[in-house]
């Protein structure tokens, strides 16, 4: 058993290299001096080239000079990033305001159709963004608001997937545990507030890493719906970048890499507890 | 009123009347906000969408089945669908099969495994813009895997031209949310009462025979949980393939989702409506049918 186990590590070991290395060589090209990028993998990114790409495990020389170079010489840069923040926060507020309260009906408050309602906000959940973009579209175009951030923000908001998340989060609380509040005077708005969102926590959390982590990512609602480059997300800016700028296409890229892996880092217990719920409660409901 | 008393919950009957009613005016509160954005934004201009389908690209004149028959007929849309259809067809029980060894292997491996969690959740977490450029480094002719190739003195492959590009695609995807899946494996394995293991083991039941008897079984909701949200993070590698090879990528990884992109893009309203329009009927068709045969899926 002992010896097995050891196996498996190893087995497991090995497997992690494919993840481990995607970040050891993004961390690694960021601090590799332009040159030697051009070098080594450049010629993986021109048409004909008569060179292979290669690849170090250290850079030779390290240097934070693209860094400096993105930081200091690049205001497009900051302006993106920012862009994106500002798509991407009112979505994950929004998520909440709306998605937290209206998966605790789903979730715990039955009324007649409400299974049916349910299987409707699933279908829209399957959907791929190509087929509801049109729809989306639609409605955009006659409320004025394309090329402005609602656009990408709006659809995010009422999206149905976190409802989903979070209504698996809620249906892992005891039932016994409202009707003692409800027999204890607790009207079904009370018992919202002091017993679903605290306990329903570790779900609206790991909707919201996940919603956020979507939406920072989001290449084809910026790219539909915002036509104004001004507008533009870091996503989008990271696709335009072309092989001159390979240093600074590198440290874009990790810099587009850190906020979620920050938020990753920080929410890691949150989010598995979170996506583990989702199956642990599928029974009891 | 007995009779709509008749459809409400039982723990709900026994209550006085105004308190089911303040019950009900608490549902509509809480669920109002999201059902209208909903409604607002997805279900009405849905109903639009339905009616352009039969309508010219002005949305003025009524056409008939003319989109659909031009949606029929168009070779691009046959490709994308079949092409759609394969990958999905291939990638979710590839992905499905790849993540349950990862959690019953991590769950082998006892409690020192526990980092490997994250670091397999890891790829879910990069954002697709930060890898496009290391895939290219990767998968171009003059690429890092085709100089691994050459060491081993194996041809070098055109990844992103030929119909390798469509298992590049599968296993970016696999890459991609194995971890997920992993986590929601691990969660409906340790469901599973440990008691039906022992006495199992007892019975001199060998590790195969425990898998079948035992775990198969057991995790059958969470199949259909995994399946559903694997199927949902299927539909996103067109970010991938899209931010690597552009609108028109090699044919074998023509998804429908870039015949939508391109038909937007070029404002065939008409087209495209008529194509959401059978995408979305196959969909429910689909749902439908496994919702039939399937019934673990009804507790999602």
């Amino acid at each position: 058993m002992k010896k097995n186990r050891f196996l498996f590590i190893l087995v497991l070991t090995i497997l992690s290299a494919f993840t481990v290395w995607v970040l050891w060589f993004m961390v690694m090209g960021a601090l590799t001096p332009k040159d030697e990028l051009l070098a080594t993998i450049s010629p993986a990114l021109q048409e004909q080239s008569a060179q292979k790409s290669t690849w170090c495990f250290l850079p030779s020389w390290p240097t934070l000079q693209p860094l400096a170079e993105l930081l200091l010489d690049t205001p497009v840069f900051f302006t993106m990033f920012w862009n994106g923040c500002k798509l991407a926060a009112p979505q994950i507020l929004g998520q909440f305001l709306i998605a937290a309260p209206a998966a605790w009906v789903f979730s715990k408050i039955p009324f007649p159709g409400r299974k049916l309602l349910y299987m409707v906000y699933l279908v829209l959940m399957v959907l791929p963004f190509q087929i509801t973009m049109v729809p989306n579209y639609l409605v955009l175009d006659k409320l004025g608001l394309m090329d402005t951030p609602m656009a990408v923000i709006l659809p995010g908001v009422f999206s149905s997937f976190p409802v989903f998340i979070m209504k698996k989060g809620y249906d892992s609380i005891p039932n016994e545990l409202l009707e003692a509040a409800a027999l204890d005077g607790a009207g079904p708005l009370r018992s919202f507030v002091s017993i679903g969102l605290p306990l329903g926590m570790p779900g609206i959390l790991s909707a919201l890493v996940l919603g956020g982590i979507e939406a920072w990512n989001a290449i084809e609602q910026p790219m539909m719906f915002l036509k104004s480059t001004s507008n533009w997300p870091l996503s989008l800016y990271l696709s335009e970048i072309t092989v001159d700028d390979l240093g600074l296409a590198m440290v874009a890229s990790l810099m587009m890499l850190a906020p979620p892996l920050l938020l990753f880092l920080v929410g890691q217990k949150y989010l598995e507890q979170g996506i583990g719920l989702s199956i642990s409660s599928s029974s009891n409901s | 009123m007995r009779h709509h008393i008749h459809h409400v919950h039982p723990r709900y009957k026994k209550r006085p009347w105004s308190q089911n009613q303040q019950t009900f005016a608490a549902a509509l509160l809480l669920l109002s906000p999201s059902l209208v954005g909903v409604i607002l934004f997805y279900l009405l201009p849905f109903v639009e969408v339905v009616r352009r389908s039969f309508t010219d690209a002005m949305g003025r004149r009524f056409v008939g089945l003319a989109n659909y028959q031009a949606v029929w007929q168009n070779n691009a849309f046959r490709i994308a669908t079949a092409n759609t259809v394969k990958f999905v067809g291939i990638c979710i029980p590839l992905l499905l099969g790849t993540s349950l060894a990862l959690a019953l292997l991590i769950r082998a491996a006892g409690p020192k495994s526990r980092p490997f969690r994250s670091v397999f959740l890891l790829p879910m977490v990069i954002p697709v813009a930060s890898m496009v450029l290391l895939w290219k480094v990767l998968f171009a002719k003059a690429g890092l895997v085709n100089t691994l190739l050459d060491i081993a003195n194996i041809e070098p492959v055109d990844f992103m031209g030929t119909n390798a590009a469509f298992w590049v695609l599968i296993a970016t995807y696999l890459w991609k949310n194995s971890g997920y899946d992993m986590i929601l494996w691990i969660a409906g394995l340790d469901r599973i009462p440990v008691a039906q293991y022992e006495a199992a083991s007892v019975d001199g039941a060998n590790g195969w025979q425990m898998f079948w008897a035992i775990t198969w079984p057991g995790i059958q909701p969470t199949l259909a949980l995994t399946a559903l949200l694997s199927l949902i993070n299927s539909f996103k590698v067109f970010r991938e393939a899209y931010l690597v090879a552009g609108a028109y990528p090699h044919q074998s990884m023509y998804l429908l989702q870039h015949l939508f992109n391109n038909w937007f893009l070029n404002l065939e309203l008409g087209r495209i409506t008529a194509a959401a329009t059978l995408v979305v009927l196959v969909l429910l068709a689909v749902a439908g049918i496994i919702l039939m045969i399937w019934r673990h899926i009804k507790n999602i």
